[in-house]
């Protein structure tokens, strides 16, 4: 079954993250071994940050991957609510995923901030994807003022520490009724796998395949990853027990 | 007149609008958004938006980030 998502249609549910690459060749071919369908850019002074020199939207293009830009580095709502329009403007597109960072360390959102960005960018007729922390309250909440899909973090960004707090991923994709992507933190497929073993509608990542040794390879695992995982969570898996249950019958076991 | 433009001192003729600005700065105009003063200029508004003496102008574009 594909993911709905903002009104469209995905057959892949790996979202993938530009930032981090080496080059936009290796970029070019991780997004193709990945399957994703769906890719986040950013907006920086020209000529300035990686793929700001040209090539980026071009690559993409070719990919024909749907664009969603993200509002990364804002520390206020008024901040990120101008980056998203700005994005709209340059990229002809009302997807957003919305950062609003409110600590530096870990670049974990700032909750109050990303309420409020959200809140006006919905008004103003965005997709809104906001990238939040593992709050099950602050997800529902914006869910609540009409985010398209909750974006919570496994761990923070970049770090590779996979999905800190599994039962409030749980309860995040208990609590809302749009698709939970757990974004930010993943570090290896099993990672992926969790996430979607967890119930998350898809996975999104960046840091994990661009600053992998070879980026290529990584993509491909995470394409398997993130259907392994959504097929075992649908498999129905076994019940965990203390001690064995063994496999072969006992019956017609020979006396020797 | 003086701007600054992403944070750095330009000279521009006086007259000169964001489009013509924007057509000194990069070679396609794709993908590129314009804030002036902190206020985004739409795409189709760039042309009629003079700038002024002191304007902060950031010209932004496409760049990979996660």
């Amino acid at each position: 079954m594909p993911l709905e998502l903002g009104g469209k249609t995905f057959t892949s549910r790996l979202i993938l993250g530009t930032g981090g690459a080496a080059n936009l060749h290796v970029l070019e071919q991780a997004i193709r071994a990945s399957g994703t369908e769906l890719v986040t850019l950013a907006l920086r002074r020209v000529g300035t940050a990686p793929g700001s020199t040209g090539g980026l939207l071009e690559l993409l293009d070719r990919c024909g991957v749907r664009l969603l830009p993200n509002t990364a580095g804002c520390h206020t709502a008024t901040e990120a609510v101008t980056v998203a329009r700005l994005a709209r403007d340059a990229f002809d597109t009302d997807w957003v995923k919305l950062e609003v960072i409110g600590d530096e360390r870990t670049l974990l959102p700032d909750g109050v901030e990303l309420l409020r960005a959200a809140e006006e960018l919905v008004a103003d007729g965005f997709t809104v994807l906001p990238y939040t922390s593992d709050d099950p309250v602050l997800a529902r909440r914006l869910a609540d003022v009409g985010c398209a899909a909750v974006m919570p973090a496994g761990s923070p960004i970049g770090s590779g520490l996979g999905i800190g707090n599994p039962h409030h991923i749980r309860l995040i994709r208990q609590g809302v009724d749009v698709p939970v992507i757990l974004d930010a933190g993943i570090g290896t497929a099993s990672d992926a796998a969790l996430a979607m073993e967890l119930g998350c509608d898809g996975v999104l990542l960046a840091s994990a395949v661009t600053r992998a040794a070879d980026p290529v390879a990584m993509a491909t695992a995470m394409r398997y990853a993130v259907e392994a995982g959504r097929l075992a969570a649908r498999a129905g898996r076994i019940e965990r027990r203390f001690h064995a249950l063994a496999s072969t019958p006992d019956e017609g076991r020979p006396e020797l | 007149m003086e701007l600054t433009v992403n944070g750095a001192g330009r000279s521009v003729a006086a007259g000169a609008s964001v489009a013509d600005l924007v057509r000194d700065i990069v070679a396609h105009p794709r993908g590129v958004a314009v804030a002036v003063n902190g206020e985004v200029v739409p795409r189709t508004g760039w042309p009629a938006r003079a700038l002024r003496d002191g304007d902060r102008v950031e010209v932004l574009t496409a760049a990979q980030g996660g």
